[in-house]
């Protein structure tokens, strides 16, 4: 059998994150991260894991101010949550667009020194001039080239972590030897997006390289995937939608002389849980209430006619006109959400009209309800499913509350994983590499 | 008045056979549990804050290029991120480490550091580095460097280079505290009623635009706990002097005698700005003279920018009272061996200079601002409440 991966995912800047909850602390105080991180190493995870963004997200020109918002740079906080855990992973989400491989390099092999040797990257690429203001490269990549240099900047960083060789600190005293070379480190790398030499300061880290995690879903990312990842953050809910893109990605690999195994499918996945089925469905449909408000329902109804809408009620019906068919969206900062504007809006429209839904309720609806709902048995035995199916090897949970959402999981649904035998009772590894069953 | 003191850390100490002495734990130097060691034995000591040393390039002893020498420390660990990996494990000591600021982005500096200060509830701090060395440039590809000789500053070509990345270590320091004040401090409002989690009027875009890059901001971070975390510079001349005197908190300057202390504290009292800057001394130490004259045999080559103390803690002390009346407010040691020289300052001099009623017996403040005794810093932006 399978042995199930599992991730926490710290809930971040979106609408599903839910802040008017009474049990909902802060999203930025160490304390949060903390105690969620605890959370997932009682619950014996593979990995925490934190995202990213690079400038909040505007939408007609301002801030946009109904979902939580504010964070903290991923790999500073995670060398203090090394501080208090000892076996979880921790994976950074870092842009490989905005930031530069010897930088970013020693930030990770000295993370992986921090950690003993629990560090992951998930590299990801913004493309947009909007996120480029911030930066001193400025401006914008060309959609195309965003994949050609997330793998440069990553083969870049892979040189460089294997500057030092193993046996390269000696450290000895008498013979008065620290470093077997006298300047470790050499390295030269010329391609299309990076030219850099010298030397690298940070010794070979424990893993030897943290665990590379790729999230985009197009066609270069899975390509990227396939030849550079090992694992996948990858978005397919549904079993027949995961086993499809499973046996995809997968089946790219041979071409790059990999085995199915080094890459590990990992779907993001929300979950709610109750004592009775019909429970756990209240407990959705709540909590999918709580994540829309009515604003919220007004502004996500916006990104797809990419229009102000806010003089509709939430609670009226959907616009009787069809979305503004215009490239420049009306939001920045986030990924495009919609290919066709015109025909989604008449499949909403429809879609209201027939189950009398207003623009609230519609929203509610289209947006996506939890992936996983039910009592922690049916749970467990689902997520068993979709592994032993092969469409995941794994989950990255996102629970939709900080800092107690993962709370129930690790109380009711991982015993009975475990009582199955497709989830470890206790880490058998120091690493996060070897969490997952892969080479160090 | 009593002094600040602070330690700065770097690999084995400041002397280049440090790794070799009998007490050196060498063979840790990438270790995470040997840079809490010493971060805990600093606050054992109540010190106000550790330096970490860091750099974007290989020690060398030469600013040229490298060295080539296999007897001398290697390596380093991002300095940030060994204070970030203390910060939950104390509960009092400032953390400062180095970030180089001439080839990073302002933008993740700014938001690295405010985390740190997350991370230790209000203890975090900041030495903004300039980088000059060709071979450092040479990591980033961007830009190629001159090699200049420091030494020869008078030369106008090198004199200009040097202006050149001091201008832009300012404009880096400004855009970064613009980015933490880019968030008023009760930003975040939770409003159910209007279904705002923020009040977007309290977040600010910094616009900063300057000859080296732009920033728009606001930035992803929440105003950090200190809302400006402490910025500290270590500066040998007058152009440095500036750069401490418009952009830092705490200069660290380099005297040689009572007499010398007292004309740098002058010049950099003259600058404008200056009057809220705490003007601190580096001195390396070396408390066991034996200590110190066996790893000068080892190895020969010691130098130091700053003035090197090699006695007991009883002449250190007298030392650092001599330069108090100098107008020093405070010392950042650098050890010549770790974790001896580190030891012997928290287990010898401090009780020293608490006999004379010169340094705290126990913090009375919990952020390193607090330490300091800097001011609530004022947020640029604020527009209710929190403005000076």
């Amino acid at each position: 059998m399978k042995q199930i991966i599992l991730a926490a995912h710290f809930p971040g800047v979106n609408n599903t994150t839910v802040w008017s909850d009474p049990a909902s602390g802060s999203q930025i105080a160490f304390d949060s991260f903390a105690r969620f991180a605890r959370t997932a190493e009682r619950g014996k995870f593979d990995f925490f894991f934190l995202a990213e963004g690079l400038r909040l997200r505007e939408q007609r020109g301002l801030i946009h101010d109904l979902d939580v918002v504010g964070r903290p740079d991923s790999v500073t906080l995670l060398a203090g949550l090394a501080a208090v855990t000892s076996h979880l992973g921790l994976a950074a989400t870092v842009n490989a667009t905005y930031n530069e491989p010897y930088e970013l390099a020693r930030k990770l092999a000295s993370l992986d020194h921090l950690t003993g040797g629990r560090a992951g990257w998930n590299v990801v690429t913004t493309s947009d001039a909007f996120t480029g203001e911030n930066f001193r490269r400025g401006g914008y990549l060309e959609r195309a080239d965003r994949y050609t240099r997330a793998a440069e900047v990553l083969r870049t960083a892979r040189e460089l972590w294997d500057t030092w060789p193993a046996d390269e600190l000696v450290a000895d005293a008498a013979a008065g030897v620290f470093a077997r070379h006298g300047d470790p480190g050499a390295f030269s790398h010329t391609g299309q997006h990076v030219e850099i030499h010298g030397h690298f300061t940070v010794p070979r880290s424990p893993q030897g390289r943290p665990l590379i995690i790729q999230a985009g879903d197009s066609d270069p990312g899975r390509e990227f995937a396939a030849r550079d990842a090992d694992a996948i953050f990858s978005r397919h809910g549904t079993l027949e939608a995961g086993k499809a893109f499973y046996a995809d990605v997968k089946g790219r690999m041979a071409a790059y002389g990999r085995h199915p195994d080094e890459l590990k499918i990992l779907p993001a996945s929300t979950f709610v849980l109750g004592d009775t089925e019909a429970e756990a469905r209240d407990k959705a449909h709540h909590i999918r209430r709580q994540q829309v408000s009515p604003q919220t329902a007004i502004l996500l109804l916006e990104q797809l006619w990419n229009k102000d809408l806010s003089d509709h009620d939430p609670d009226g019906p959907l616009p009787a006109f069809d979305p503004v068919a215009d490239d420049d969206s009306i939001i920045k900062g986030r990924t495009r959400l919609f290919d066709d504007h015109v025909a989604t809006a008449r499949e909403w429209r429809a879609m209201a009209e027939a189950k009398n839904l207003g623009i609230r309720d519609l929203i509610i609806e289209v947006t996506g309800r939890q992936t996983f709902i039910g009592t922690p048995a049916t749970v467990a035995a689902t997520l068993d499913e979709f592994v032993q199916n092969d469409a995941a090897d794994g989950f990255i949970l996102v629970p939709h509350i900080v800092p107690g959402g993962l709370d129930d999981f690790v109380d009711t649904v991982v015993p009975l994983l475990q009582e199955r035998g497709v989830f470890r009772a206790d880490y058998a590894t120091s690493t996060l590499r070897g969490h997952l069953g892969l080479e160090v | 008045m009593t002094l600040h003191l602070a330690v700065a850390l770097d690999g084995a100490g400041w002397h280049p056979a440090a790794w070799r002495d009998a007490t050196a734990r060498a063979g840790a130097l990438f270790d995470p549990d040997y840079w809490l060691d010493l971060v805990r034995t600093a606050e054992r000591g109540k010190l106000d804050f550790v330096t970490i040393e860091d750099a974007l390039g290989l020690q060398s002893s030469r600013f040229d290029g490298l060295d080539g020498r296999a007897d001398r420390v290697k390596g380093r660990l991002d300095a940030l991120l060994v204070a970030a990996r203390a910060a939950p494990v104390t509960s009092r000591i400032g953390l400062v480490p180095t970030v180089t600021v001439t080839h990073t982005e302002p933008f993740h500096v700014s938001t690295q550091l405010a985390t740190l200060d997350y991370l230790s509830t209000g203890r975090a701090g900041w030495r903004p580095q300039v980088s000059a060395r060709p071979g450092e440039a040479d990591h980033f590809g961007r830009r190629q460097f001159p090699t200049i000789d420091p030494i020869a500053a008078d030369d106008p070509a090198t004199a200009a280079f040097i202006a050149e990345r001091f201008a832009e270590a300012a404009d880096h320091v400004e855009a970064v505290r613009r980015l933490w004040d880019s968030w008023e401090d009760d930003a975040e409002i939770r409003d159910v009623a209007t279904g705002r989690f923020v009040d977007r009027d309290k977040l600010h875009y910094v616009d900063f635009t300057g000859r080296f890059f732009s920033v728009k901001g606001p930035s992803i971070t929440p105003r950090p706990p200190q809302g400006q975390p402490v910025v500290t510079a270590l500066a040998h001349a007058r152009v440095p002097y500036e750069f401490a005197a418009a952009s830092a908190d705490v200069v660290y300057v380099t005297p040689t005698s009572t007499d010398d202390a007292a004309r740098i504290v002058a010049e950099v009292r003259s600058l404008p700005a200056a009057h809220e800057l705490k003007v601190f001394a580096d001195v390396t130490v070396f408390l066991d003279p034996d200590r110190k004259a066996r790893l000068d045999r080892i190895d020969p080559g010691y130098a130091s920018d700053a003035h090197t103390y090699v006695g007991d803690p009883a002449g250190l002390a007298d030392l650092l009272l001599d330069w108090r009346t100098a107008g020093i407010e405070g010392f950042r040691l650098r050890p010549g061996v770790l974790p001896a020289d580190l030891s012997a300052i928290v287990d010898g001099l401090l009780p020293i200079l608490r006999a004379h009623g010169a340094f705290r017996t126990d913090y009375t403040a919990t952020t390193l601002r607090g330490h300091l005794g800097l001011r609530a810093a004022a947020n640029r932006y604020a527009t209710t409440g929190g403005a000076a």
